[in-house]
């Protein structure tokens, strides 16, 4: 029998893992809304997640108030998801979609040498002014950093939602989801709706930018994160964001007690590879993912 | 010369291809005047589709184009505009195999017509209204997934997302396909109480030719990417041979010359 010590400790490890869990979620949420609406898988999310938060990071290094960087920062997303729209996508508009990522991997590249040449390749301290000292919450230590987090990924799902089903905006972006030939049919213009898309896409890739940068430091290797966003995305769905909330609340609970637990049999290291193994087991069960591609028909 | 009633849509000549290289169209005439409904008749395959994605500028989206000839709606050359433009300039179309927006409740499929239009709210909001009086059904409706309606009730929200754009000229792709005759009878009423309280003016692909000619005035028959006869519908649908040449039933050449008397 487990004593209560280990009772404990469990689920401080899987709380622990859940709130991680949630940190790769708001990397996944990037992707679906970019995917969800134009079929891309925009390998380039990664290298927009560093940028923003370099230049908010630089910003902030210059004198820049918080708010100011945050709010400078977004513009500059907007304008590049507008950017983008006009020199990758409308070009490319038609191809199959191979093309279309390979072009994202370009992307990512260009990104990055850009955040590289405009800001250096420092490692930049980031201080969001949140503690990460331990809080105890019925009896479990938790970090208050995770907590905080957590809440901001709760509530950009929630604003994104909100933002979904009440703005007109947020239904044309439905409808591009659902069918875009109707949606082009139905006189919605297509390339405006893929430039606030990716705008969107900027400002979540900034929000979990300064979340990841607080953690881990404004370095060049923010932007392999994708790699930790893409088993997230394989068992939520590409075109969930309640999928990647639920992807990234499994795959980081299942590699935290992975580690905890069977990490000392398999000689550690096991984080870096376990929540792919998690993953491709599930998508032999399920290859659309846990919600993707729910499709609503009648039968 | 004496200047011939104004065509709302012009069709000279037109051929398309697709993938550079498909030919579906090879010269297709037509002429659309305001307030009438004309039907687009012919059988499977034979291009239908293809000028009506022509009509609305749709075809570069499935990698298609316009290999001559032009289409004028309004005067203005179709192929210069943008599907978007077309549609706030009232060239609005129902996408064959109605396309309805399937997770979107039927409500907010109508209301993305509205967007369509970019109308205003109040616009937008008698509009809704507009399209419950026609189509009753719907209002019941209105918070179901569009994508778990049946059929017939998937056909009104598209034909009601079109009229919610505020259409000019209404173009729809086959309307009675997979329908059961009831519910083909309800559609085609409520489109010809339009054409009669409004002068809205419609272009019909159909199949059934039989119902279309019944509620049209006037229509064209394409045969291989070629229209082939024009006439109006009292005329056509008095000629049996019609249906059976073109209209996938006999096995008479199309060119026979009997079919070219009623061309003129
Ligand atoms: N997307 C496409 N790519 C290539 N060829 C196509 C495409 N769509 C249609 N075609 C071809 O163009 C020709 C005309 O097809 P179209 O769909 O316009 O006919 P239709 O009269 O609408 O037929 P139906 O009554 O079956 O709807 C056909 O030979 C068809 O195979
Ligand atoms: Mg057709």
């Amino acid at each position: 029998m487990m004593d209560w010590h280990e009772v404990l400790f469990f689920f401080e490890v899987l709380v622990g893992g859940l709130l991680a869990g949630l940190m790769y979620s708001l990397v996944a949420i990037g992707f679906v809304l970019i995917y969800k609406t134009s079929g891309v898988l925009n390998f380039a999310q990664g290298a927009m997640l560093l940028f923003a938060a370099l230049t908010f990071v630089s910003l902030v290094n210059y004198g820049a108030p918080f708010l100011l960087a945050f709010v400078a920062t977004f513009a500059i997303m907007i304008g590049l998801g507008f950017a983008i729209e006009r020199t990758v996508l409308r070009p490319l508009v038609n191809r199959p979609p191979i093309t279309l990522f390979m072009a994202t991997l370009g992307l990512a590249y260009v990104i990055e040498g850009a955040a590289q040449l405009l800001w250096g390749t420092q490692v930049h301290r980031l201080d969001l002014g949140i503690s990460d000292k331990p809080m105890e919450i019925a009896g479990l230590l938790i970090s208050s950093f995770d907590l905080v987090a957590a809440a901001v990924a709760f509530g950009l799902v929630a604003a994104l939602g909100a933002f979904f089903t009440r703005t007109r905006i947020g239904l044309a972006f439905r409808a591009v989801a659902d069918d875009q030939f109707a949606a082009l049919a139905v006189g919605l213009r297509l390339p405006r709706i893929w430039a606030t898309v990716w705008a969107a896409a900027g400002f979540v890739a900034l929000v979990a930018g300064l979340l990841w940068g607080a953690r881990l430091g404004v370095q060049f290797s923010l932007s392999i994160i994708v790699l930790k966003a893409l088993p997230v995305l394989l068992l939520g769905g590409f075109d969930s964001i309640l999928g990647a909330v639920v992807g990234g609340l499994i795959i980081g609970a299942s590699e935290k007690l992975a580690e905890v637990y069977l990490g000392p049999y398999v000689g550690g290291g096991i984080e870096s590879w376990f929540a792919y193994v998690v993953a491709l087991l599930f998508l032999l069960v399920r290859p659309s993912g846990l919600f993707g591609q729910k499709i609503v028909e009648r039968v | 010369m004496t200047k011939l009633p104004e065509a709302l849509l012009s069709v000279r000549n037109v051929s398309a291809a697709y993938g550079g290289a498909v030919a579906a169209l090879h010269g297709v005439d037509l002429d659309l005047r305001r307030g009438e409904i004309l039907a687009l008749l012919g059988s499977n395959g034979a291009g239908k589709t293809t000028l009506l994605k022509a009509v609305s500028n749709l075809l570069p989206a499935e990698r298609g184009a316009l290999t001559g000839g032009e289409i004028r709606f309004e005067g203005r050359d179709v192929a210069e505009s943008s599907p978007a433009d077309l549609v706030r300039a009232g060239l609005v179309q129902v996408l064959e195999g109605r396309h309805c927006f399937r997770s979107l409740t039927v409500e907010e499929n109508l209301l993305t017509g509205a967007l369509g239009r970019s109308s205003s709210r109040a616009e937008a909001k008698a509009d809704l209204e507009k399209v419950y009086d026609l189509f009753p059904w719907l209002a019941q409706k209105r918070r179901t997934a569009a994508g778990l309606t049946s059929g017939g009730e998937q056909q009104m929200t598209a034909i009601g997302r079109g009229l919610m754009s505020r259409p000019r000229l209404f173009v729809l792709d086959e309307p009675s396909m997979g329908l059961a005759p009831l519910v083909v009878r309800e559609i085609f009423e409520a489109l010809k109480r339009i054409n009669a309280a409004e002068g809205l003016s419609l272009l019909v692909a159909e199949q059934n030719s039989a119902i279309a000619l019944k509620y049209a005035h006037r229509a064209v028959v394409v045969e291989n990417g070629r229209s082939v006869l024009t006439g109006s519908a009292a005329e056509l649908a008095a000629r049996d041979d019609i249906k059976s040449f073109y209209l996938g039933g006999a096995d008479l050449p199309a060119s026979s010359p009997q079919a070219k008397e009623v061309a003129a």
